[in-house]
Parts: C-alpha cells; sequence; structure tokens
C-alpha cells in the first residue's frame, strides 16, 4: 500500500490551482486586481480578524500569487510559503520576520552581492549584525553563533564561487542552538534539491532565476518546513509572545507549522509590502510547468561546458562540483543526485584583462547581471555583482579578479562552445599599445 | 490557554479571545494525530462572536503534558473533565473523525452536561486498516503519507487552501508529526480500531446534533456518516460535494457557515 499523493512534475503543473472553483478556467486566471469584495461587515472583520481565509489586498495575498506559493511550497516539502517582489524582498522579509534591533546572524561569506551587503552594510542600520563563515567550515559556523544570534543563513551553492555549504552538519548545529537554518536554494530549485530533506527550516527562492527560467520576471519567495518549534526557548517573542497586532494572538501557539508565514504575511506584507504583482506570479508558473525538462537541460550543458573548459588552454581553473577534483564533489554527490546546477566560475588565462576581453567577444552569451536564464549568461563579478566589495571582502567571499561566472543556458551545447571559442581567442590577442 | 486535567497540564486554543466564564463553551475536539491546530477556521470566528472556546490538544498531543488516553472511552471521560476543570456545568461539543466518536460517547455519558454536538466527518465505529495501524504503531512516516493521502480530497491534493499560501498536505503531515508518531497516531489509531459502542451510545442521544459529510471522505465515508446520522435522533445532516475528510480545512467556509447556522440556533447566546 503506497499514497498516491502527486509527484514532483505533476504538481510543477497543478499544485495550488482548481480549475473548477474558476469558472473552469483550465489556466490560472489572473486576478488584476487591488481588493476584494466584502460579504457584509462580519466577513470583513472576519478577515481581519484572522477568522478565515480570504483576500483582502493584494498587498497581502491575491489568488493568482496563492497559487504559486502553493505550487512552489508542494513542490519544496513544505508547509506555506509567500511569495515577494524580488529574491532580495523575501530574504529581507524572512529576516525581519525572524529577527529584532540588537539581534544577530551567522551566513555563509560567499552569497550573492546583494545578499551581502544587505547583511554587511544595511542590517547593521537597523541594530542586527551578521557574522561571515566561509561555507566550508562547518566548525567556524559553530563558532559563530552568540546568545542572540537568530539563524543561520547560507546559499548551499555559494554564489558566485560554487562552494557547497555541507547543510546537514550546519542545520545539527543551528538546531543544537534553537535557531532555524535558512537557506537561499535558488541556484539549485526543488527540482535538484529540497533543503528540508537535509534539515533547512526556511527556504528562500529569486524565483527570477531558473523556476521563472525565461528572464523575463522578477519574483521571490520564502517557504517555511514546518518542522521548527519556535516554543522550545525565549528567542522568538514575535513568534512565541502575545502580538498587539492580532488581539494578543501568539503566531506559534495559533498556527504552529504555519506560524512564521503567517507572521510574514500578516505583519511583513501588511507593514512593509514588498507583494508579488499578479502578472509576474503567473509568468513565474508558466517557467515552474517546465522546471523539470529545463532543469535536466541545464545540467546536461553545464557539465559539458565544464569538460570542455578544463581541457581548454586558456582556462586557469573551473569551480564547479560535478568535476572530479572539486573539494565538495562526493558531498554534491549526495546532496544533488539529479545534478550539480548550471552555475560554473572559471578563471581566465591573463587575468582581469584577459576576462574583460572575453566578455567583450562574446555574442552568444549575455552579459548581464542574472543567472537562471534559458539563455547562457556571463559576467566578472569583481566588476559588477560583487563591485561593492573591497580586496579583502573579496577573497573572504572566494572571488578573485579572473572570475567569470557562467550560467549555462539550453541552447545547443556546440554554439555555447563555439562562442566561447571566440572570446578566448579575443582574450589571448595582444593588446594594442600606441607608440610613444 | 494552559491548565491542569487530572494534574497534567493542557493546552487548548481560545480562537483568539480571553476565555470567559460568562459565555457560552464550545469544545472542539481533533481526529487521529493531530492537534486543535486544524480548527482554526471555526474557533476564532465563535470566539470571535460571543462564544468562550477551548480547541483542546488531546493528552499527548501538540502543546499537551501527559500520554495520549488508549481508548475513546477515557477520551470521553476526560472531556467531561476538561469541563469540570474550567469551571463550566455544560458545554456544546464539535468534533472531527475520531473527536466524533470521543463526542457520542461523551455525549451518552454525561447528557446532562453535553447541550449540542457537531460532528464533522463521523461515523459509528472506524475500525483501521491493519497495514495502516501497523505502519503507525511503528513510527513509519509512511502512516502518516498515506494518512495524507486518504484524509484529503481534491481540495487537498490539488491545493486550493482558503488561507493563501498554504499547503494543505505538508501542513497535515507536519501536524501529525509534531511528537512521535506511534504515540499520537498510533494510540489514537488503535483506539479507533477498539471501539465499538459508536451506535449503541448515538441511539442514547437526545440533543440537537448536526453531522457535516463529505462525498470525497475516503476516512469514514459518506455512507458511513449517514449511517451514524441515522442513529441519533432527529440529527441534522450536510453534505459537502467534492471535499474529502479534512473538510474542516479543505472546505472551511462551507464547514463554518453550516456550523454556525447550527450553533448560533440551537446553542444561542443568552
Amino acid at each position: 500500500m503506497d499514497p498516491k499523493t502527486y509527484k514532483f512534475d505533476t504538481l510543477s503543473l497543478h499544485a495550488g490551482y482548481q480549475p473548477d472553483k474558476n469558472n473552469g478556467s483550465r489556466q490560472v486566471p489572473i486576478y488584476q486586481t487591488t481588493s476584494y469584495l466584502f460579504d457584509d461587515v462580519d466577513h470583513a472583520a472576519a478577515l481581519f480578524n484572522l477568522e478565515r481565509g480570504g483576500h483582502i489586498y493584494s498587498r497581502i495575498s491575491n489568488p493568482t500569487v496563492g497559487v504559486l506559493e502553493e505550487r512552489v511550497a508542494a513542490l519544496e516539502g513544505g508547509t506555506a510559503a509567500i511569495a515577494t517582489s524580488s529574491g532580495m524582498a523575501a530574504i529581507f522579509l524572512a529576516i525581519m520576520t525572524l529577527c529584532e534591533s540588537g539581534d544577530h546572524i551567522v551566513a555563509s561569506s560567499q552569497v550573492y552581492g546583494g545578499t551581502a551587503n544587505l547583511l554587511r552594510l544595511t542590517l547593521p542600520k537597523f541594530g542586527i549584525n551578521t557574522t561571515f563563515v566561509k561555507p566550508r567550515d562547518t566548525e567556524g559556523f559553530q563558532k559563530a553563533i552568540q546568545k542572540n544570534t537568530k539563524c543561520i543563513f547560507g546559499e548551499l551553492l555559494g554564489n558566485p564561487g560554487n562552494e557547497l555549504m555541507n547543510m546537514p552538519e550546519v542545520a545539527d548545529i543551528a538546531h543544537n542552538a534553537g535557531i532555524p537554518l535558512m537557506i537561499d536554494s535558488t541556484y539549485q530549485t526543488p527540482y535538484l534539491c529540497k533543503p528540508f530533506d537535509f534539515g533547512a527550516d526556511i527556504v528562500v527562492h529569486s524565483l527570477t532565476k531558473w523556476m521563472a527560467g525565461h528572464g523575463s520576471s522578477m519574483a521571490g519567495i520564502i517557504v517555511e518546513g514546518g518542522k521548527f518549534n519556535w516554543m522550545q526557548n525565549d528567542k522568538f517573542p514575535s513568534l512565541t509572545k502575545e502580538y498587539e497586532g492580532y488581539h494578543g494572538l501568539s503566531f506559534a501557539e495559533e498556527f504552529g507549522p504555519v506560524a512564521f508565514t503567517m507572521k510574514a504575511r500578516a505583519e511583513g506584507m501588511r507593514d512593509f509590502g514588498p507583494c508579488l504583482s499578479p502578472q509576474n506570479a503567473w509568468n513565474v508558473m508558466q517557467g515552474i510547468e517546465t522546471l523539470s525538462v529545463r532543469m535536466e537541460k541545464h545540467c546536461a550543458n553545464a557539465e559539458k561546458m565544464v569538460e570542455y573548459l578544463l581541457a581548454h588552454e586558456s582556462v586557469a581553473w573551473v569551480s564547479h562540483p560535478s568535476a572530479p577534483d572539486h573539494p565538495d564533489y562526493e558531498l554534491a554527490k549526495k546532496i544533488l543526485p539529479k545534478g550539480r546546477g548550471s552555475m560554473i566560475a572559471f578563471g581566465i588565462k591573463g587575468g582581469k584583462e584577459a576576462g574583460t576581453a572575453f566578455i567583450n567577444n562574446v555574442k552568444l552569451a549575455s552579459h548581464l547581471a542574472n543567472v537562471g536564464d534559458t539563455r547562457t549568461l556571463v559576467i566578472h563579478p569583481a566588476s559588477a555583482t560583487h563591485s561593492q566589495m573591497d580586496e579583502a571582502t573579496l577573497k573572504f567571499a572566494g572571488l578573485s579578479q579572473d572570475m567569470i561566472r557562467l550560467s549555462v543556458g539550453i541552447e545547443d551545447i556546440d554554439d555555447i562552445k563555439n562562442d566561447f571559442e571566440d572570446g578566448f581567442r579575443a582574450a589571448k590577442k595582444p593588446k594594442l599599445v600606441a607608440n610613444k | 490557554m494552559k491548565f491542569k486535567v487530572n494534574n497534567e497540564e493542557v493546552f487548548a486554543s481560545t480562537g483568539g479571545r480571553p476565555f470567559d466564564k460568562n459565555k457560552p463553551l464550545i469544545i472542539f475536539i481533533h481526529g487521529s494525530g493531530l492537534t486543535h491546530m486544524c480548527w482554526v477556521l471555526q474557533t476564532r470566528y465563535f470566539a470571535f462572536h460571543g462564544y468562550s472556546v477551548l480547541a483542546l490538544d488531546l493528552p499527548g498531543h501538540g502543546l499537551s503534558g501527559g500520554k495520549s488516553l488508549t481508548s475513546v472511552e477515557k477520551m470521553a471521560d476526560w472531556i467531561n473533565d476538561v469541563i469540570d476543570a474550567v469551571g463550566f456545568n455544560q458545554a456544546s461539543l464539535v468534533g472531527h473523525s475520531q473527536g466524533c466518536l470521543v463526542a457520542v460517547e461523551c455525549a451518552s455519558r454525561y447528557p446532562n452536561k453535553i447541550q449540542t454536538l457537531s460532528l464533522m466527518g463521523g461515523a459509528g465505529a472506524i475500525p483501521m486498516n491493519p497495514e495502516l495501524l501497523a505502519l503507525a504503531e511503528n513510527s513509519d512516516p509512511k502512516a502518516v503519507d498515506l494518512m495524507m493521502d486518504f484524509a484529503h480530497g481534491p481540495s487537498g491534493h490539488f491545493g486550493g487552501h482558503p488561507v493563501p499560501g498554504l499547503y494543505h498536505l505538508n501542513t497535515g503531515s507536519m501536524l501529525v508529526q509534531s511528537k512521535e508518531i506511534k504515540d499520537t497516531l498510533g494510540v489514537d489509531f488503535r483506539a479507533c480500531e477498539n471501539y465499538s459502542n459508536g451506535f449503541e451510545a448515538a441511539k442514547k442521544l437526545d440533543l440537537p446534533t448536526l453531522s457535516i459529510l463529505a462525498d470525497k471522505d475516503r476516512m469514514c465515508r459518506l455512507k458511513d456518516g449517514q449511517k451514524l446520522a441515522d442513529h441519533i435522533k432527529g440529527s441534522e445532516v450536510h453534505v459537502i460535494k467534492n471535499c474529502g475528510h479534512m473538510m474542516l480545512l479543505e472546505e472551511a467556509d462551507q464547514t463554518l457557515a453550516i456550523l454556525k447556522k447550527f450553533i448560533l440556533d440551537k446553542y444561542p447566546i443568552t
């Protein structure tokens, strides 16, 4: 006897939506509306008091966005999700739901440049400070925890260096300290890894990337695992104690495995308002429908590109956990059995100057500040996404001046390689210098 | 709120309003392995509309202390003890699934205390599939997966939770797994398997009774719920279409509307 619940590919297409409740519309309707009629005063009061479910105002929730939220929760194995206007909005909302002034975060040093700036420069202005630890320094996470630490945060595969955090061990460290592990799983998507299976408690995504997949729409999401017991200690009073904003409600007592999401929506969306537009939610869902198919091609192309780059005379080094000599090769096989993702970092011989020439001379690969598009993308992080970092911070974050970040698309692999040949050829050409 | 019953700490949600001894009491009794949280889309309404609400965590479940009670009869007596412990001499009971067995048994044992019964996804007996029972008693998570499959209808399986962003199957799964499976679900399933007095208890009842049933219920099938209702004098029956066993969440608005009408009529605020 086995459960007959729907599996990943089916959930990608169907989760969160029933046509017969929406005039038979097979596609998810786009509810392009700001607000929703109340049946009467009692109905309005019931919605505002959280007595019943439903929609009030699209800053708080929206039916189209709600389908996306349920779909991602289903795919991740989470209890609930809340979508946001971008991945950065998701990280901000998640942190502000957990933390108060005077709190502390332990974070991986190898994270997206925007995240690093939020943690390093912006959150201290609100009294929330962060200690950074290199992603492979598992013991370092333990040592960095303070009495006021409220979570460990990291990207499973660090951006851009592709260093892998030992998520199960770091999760144990977090749980032994009575705090949750928050993972930015943008690079993996739930197709490659479900962080809740490895001990994570909260997952955030920039849906803008592989989940949406087509480089058209900004979106983010927070997903709650539902296992973390907020009431095990007194570290999270805003979740466990009476909340004045809802007549003395205790989110943890009342909502248990969905308490974090309920608070993020009832307080965070209400007060900060980083809501997702229904049109963008719909666009993201179009991408999610083909997530499995695209991720297989992304990963297959990435592994071919790793082989190509490793053998190339113009390449100084390659970092991708599918390469047998990658320090995290074995761990990646365990945590990412379906594929190691399509982000590759490599160093070009000739340093920053050669890197600049390479990027300026590829034609098929797009030079832009995004990852996870169906198209192949390249960027020089030290002069773009991570340019706000000084030399020492760059080094601590695992970046170097010769590093090129490659997001492998799903074009024909021969065309990507041919394009790179043009780039490498240009990078090797001697630079013209005017005669004095 | 927390209080003591038989020297063990008990947790009950009061629906977001302070517990008030001057308002009529409604007690919500959850099903096997679950907790007070499955009632959140019913309890808060009544708490904000003139009733005192206790959505209980049965002993050993959720935030309550002690060990799970091993029979439906013991659970029925415990509900009576709860009413005494909070200083009331009467209450209305709302049960779901196993909670219906408990409510019916309690009302038959304490007819002077129980004012109305509201039964959701109930039956006169809930015999267990032997494989599912064994899995639960061995704390096998597959028991929870199977329970979530059987307990949900189309809304649960596809989604469409009344509260934006919540996903039925995984939320239910986490509720059940908040404690050791064998200590809650395993004990509860065994109590259901062993209980055989449902129809006899039902025949003794003489109080306003509501049955809310669902046509896609695979845990307590519609015909089994109807059979229980047929044994209760004057029982009112409502059938929710295209819905599974977890009607209190899958079709929370419909469930609440039926429950509101019944309770406001049969157990009004005086």
